[in-house]
């Protein structure tokens, strides 16, 4: 009996914002290499939905933290929509730690302590946004990790940890604010380095390791002086360092250390151990040492992060980005708002809206999206069970590009998907080319913001290109 | 069980239709007041002799205040009624089951929608609260389903599917190049209509209905009435209106060439009147042209051409105004636009133009002087696969 880390996944999306675009645009040199980009369509409750599903394997989790710096609501709650779309059990709780680049640590850290009870799920999910030109903006990036812990079956234990915290000011930003501000670097750096040291010293000790014993070390933070500084001087074999993805994926701020960590167990051989080192407000480090179960988790584990981020489309124009960005104001359609989904509706359809539930008629089999309470196909009527299709591929009936309806990000491309083993439903595609869309495209689900509307996003499924497959 | 149909029970004694347009200088009161004025006039009646009223609007007004107001009617029943974009031959259908029923003598069918003072592009619906889960795909969008699910299944090739589609257009262009009630009276050239901007998967700018305000009206009266107000009245010989389960969205078995609604109200039609061979017995039809393959597709679901083969018949010039079966003599939708309300009264409008020889010279059809002497009108409203679908027949003689 093992706790730890029983399952993770990451999720990096479509988009490659190529920092050669933003040098074109403005005029100015931009550095080389892309940085990820959350779509239109995309934000951090998306995000760490798709993260989520990846993270499968053992007992559905009694514990979900979720934790970004970007949250899409304020007072409300945004794990619960990512507790429905994963479709987890009404006991189960939904917790946001939101704010600071800190709380994904605390997220990561609530969930270890939870899970040695009982499977807890942690999603740290990130949209890194900031003004046009500006270092934020250029390395930045978006994504999400999420790692359920669970008392037994651990592929990574926890071997120990700790943490040091100081009351400092490096980077902060105002609520409503698109940018951070950050004091001069070299203060940062100056008192990082010693806080960092610390909880890396403190954690050794508990895990009884030696720094050279190791065989990976994840540093992660948006202090990139100090991240570098603090690498160098832990007396780690250079060779463990763990590649750091800024010239694919970009900082991924929150969610690097996750995303980073998944990418070493991703790569990782049992018995192995692993320090993870978070500099954020002072800093958190953890060591891990991977199991006999490793080899099963990693074959559960959705795409990997080296294969997401070599992925992507790479061709994303800069003037789109700051439009998907709001930063961009551009003409809107001639055409009405879209209209904000009413909370009753949506509560009775929840099931259906964040779960994708189809109903299956208990008398003839036939699958109805969304679901109804009569039978298409024998009438029955009150015959039906749920049916979750989230993770149920399709083949794409028929299609058509619509340049006429509402998006920040034209065309819509429309298509009818027949599901695997049954039931047809009607939807947008997305991280897709219009051009590349066929009849008997093979696709999967999945989750996204369809629009916000007098301040209510609207949160539903989409069809997505299944990579390698068409 | 079926509908037993009223086959040759109502007459239609007196229709008007305004000219159909960005009609800037009329509101609904004024669009339904011109076609109240012109539909009396033709039947010889004052508004004061309708016994009632069944006014077609989808978003124009609610109520039968609607056009009790305007026409400042004095306390008659006006029922306000929508079913998409077969609203105005719905009130058309429910005002001769009114007078076949022996409830009212006379009575006035009327449609009216007034869509350019929204100041947006397309047709703007209002909907109920929703769970935000409703594709928010355009009209357009939803009907260009079918031109690549048709082609697809009958081996048309793209290139060849959009010179059918093209040809659609122009046909139907051309008919309402001299119609002077049309929104749009200019032939399109084949290049300008095939080249023109895209708005949803094949189809372009022209491949679309345009948006318009108008209204039209019929008057009805049982048959044994009909010759007290004109030597002329055209004989309903068939009304069917079918609702579907909206089973193409969510059924794998639809394949999206066809419109099974369609299929059936025009099974029902022809039953209702004795048709078995449309193609040879109609002189015309009107049907729902909101955007080229929903023509083309139409002409298979209403047993004009058989299934595969409408691609070619409209190539070949068969459903042109002097082709073997003229398909929107009018113009249809491509030229009128659509005011949702009015558009199927503006089809009997047509089929009372030409079933009584009143079209002017240079766009009466020959197959009426051939000796034809039915019309169909068609009307669909919803999306391929969850539609309302309208067939009605009219005749100018009674059945032997």
């Amino acid at each position: 009996m093992t706790a730890g880390i029983v399952a993770w996944g990451t999720y990096l999306p479509y988009w490659r914002l190529d920092r050669k675009a933003i040098g074109l645009a403005l005029g100015s040199p931009a550095g080389r290499g892309t940085r990820t980009v959350a779509s239109y369509d995309e934000d951090t409750t998306t995000m760490a939905v798709e993260a989520g599903r990846r993270a499968r394997g053992g007992a559905a989790p009694a514990d979900l933290f979720v934790s970004t710096p970007a949250p899409p609501y304020l007072d409300k709650t945004n794990a619960t929509a990512v507790h429905a779309a994963l479709g987890l059990p009404q006991s189960c709780t939904a917790f946001d730690l939101n704010g600071s680049v800190r709380s994904g640590w605390a997220a990561l850290y609530a969930a270890a302590l939870a899970g040695a009870r009982r499977p807890a799920l942690a999603i740290v999910s990130e949209l890194r946004t900031g003004l046009a030109g500006g270092p934020d903006e250029r390395d930045g990036g978006d994504g999400a990790a999420a790692f359920l812990f669970a008392p037994e079956g651990a592929a990574a234990e926890v071997m120990g940890g700790a943490s040091a915290s100081e009351e400092f000011l490096d980077r902060w930003r105002v609520p409503g604010d698109v940018d951070s501000h950050i004091w001069e670097e070299r203060f940062g750096e100056d008192v990082y380095v010693p806080l960092a040291q610390a909880a890396f010293t403190d954690a050794l000790k508990e895990a009884r390791v030696s720094a050279d014993a190791l065989d990976h070390l994840v540093v992660a933070g948006l202090h990139t002086r100090a991240v570098k500084a603090v690498a160098g001087r832990l007396g780690v074999r250079p060779e463990a360092l763990a590649p750091d993805l800024t010239t694919t994926v970009g900082n991924l701020g929150a969610a690097q250390a996750g995303v980073k960590l998944a990418d070493v167990l991703e790569r990782a051989t049992p018995g192995q151990v692993i320090a993870v080192l978070s500099v954020a407000d002072g800093a958190d480090a953890v060591v891990l040492r991977t199991t006999a179960a490793l080899a099963a988790a990693q074959a559960a584990a959705g795409p990997s992060v080296a294969a997401q981020a070599a992925g992507g489309r790479t061709d994303l124009p800069y003037a789109t980005f700051l439009t998907w960005r709001g930063q961009l104001h551009r003409e809107p359609p001639r055409r009405p708002d879209p209209e904000r989904p009413g909370a009753p509706v949506t509560h009775r359809a929840e099931l259906w809206k964040y779960g994708f539930n189809a109903s299956r008629c208990l008398v003839c089999g036939f699958r109805h999206l969304p679901p109804t309470r009569v039978c298409l196909s024998c009438h029955a009527i009150d015959q039906m069970e749920a049916e979750r299709l989230a993770d149920v591929e399709g083949t794409v009936a028929t299609f058509t590009i619509d340049r006429l309806a509402f998006s920040l990000s034209p065309p819509v491309i429309g298509v009818v998907v027949d599901f695997d083993g049954g039931g047809r439903y009607r939807c947008e595609m997305t991280d897709a080319d219009p051009d590349a869309v066929r009849i008997g495209m093979r696709v999967g689900m999945t989750f996204r913001r369809i629009y916000t509307a007098q301040g209510v996003h609207n949160y539903f499924w989409k069809a997505k290109p299944i990579e390698g497959t068409n | 069980m079926a509908s037993k149909g009223i086959r040759d029970r109502v007459a239609i004694v007196g229709m008007g239709c305004t000219p159909f347009g960005e009609r800037w200088d009329k509101g609904v009161e004024d669009l339904l007041t011109d076609a109240t004025k012109d539909t009396v006039a033709s039947a010889g009646v004052d508004v004061g002799d309708i016994d009632a009223f069944w006014l077609g609007t989808m978003a124009s007004g609610v109520s039968g205040i609607t056009l009790s107001k305007p026409l400042k009617l004095d306390y008659k029943p006006v029922s306000r009624l929508e079913n998409f974009c077969a609203t105005g031959s719905e009130a058309f259908r429910n005002a001769c089951y009114a007078v076949a029923s022996g409830a009212y003598d006379l009575a006035m069918a009327i449609g009216v929608e007034k869509l350019k003072d929204s100041g947006y592009s397309g047709l703007v619906g209002v909907r109920p609260v929703g769970d935000g889960t409703d594709p928010g795909l355009s009209s357009p969008a939803a009907f260009s389903f079918l031109a690549p699910a048709y082609a697809h299944k009958y081996g048309v090739d793209p290139d060849e599917m959009k010179d059918v589609l093209t040809r659609i257009a122009w046909k139907n262009h051309r008919n309402g190049a001299v119609n002077p009630r049309a929104q749009f009276r200019k032939e399109v050239s084949l290049e300008t209509i095939k080249g023109s901007p895209l708005v949803a998967g094949q189809l372009g700018v022209f491949d679309c209905s345009g948006v318009s305000d108008g209204s039209a009206a019929a008057i009805v009266c049982r048959v044994e009435d009909a010759h007290r107000y004109t030597d002329k009245p055209l004989y309903v010989k068939a009304l069917s209106f079918v609702a579907g389960p909206a089973a193409g969205p969510i059924d794998p078995g639809y394949d999206y060439t066809t419109f099974p609604e369609v299929v059936r109200s025009a099974e029902d039609a022809y039953r209702q009147a004795g048709i078995t061979d449309p193609r040879a017995e109609l002189a015309m039809a009107e049907v729902h042209d909101c955007f080229t393959p929903t023509e083309l597709v139409l002409m298979e679901d209403l047993g004009f051409a058989e299934r595969g083969t409408a691609w070619k018949e409209v190539l070949a010039g068969t459903f042109d105004r002097d082709g073997e079966l003229p398909v929107n003599p009018d113009g249809g939708l491509k030229s009128f636009g659509h005011p949702i309300g009015a558009s199927g009264l503006r089809m009997l409008f047509e089929c009372w133009l030409q079933l009584r020889h009143e079209a002017p010279p240079e766009r009466q059809i020959a197959s009426v002087d051939a000796g034809r002497k039915l019309g169909l009108t068609h009307n669909l409203g919803g999306a391929p696969g969850e539609c309302v679908s309208f067939v009605g027949v009219v005749g100018n003689e009674l059945s032997a």
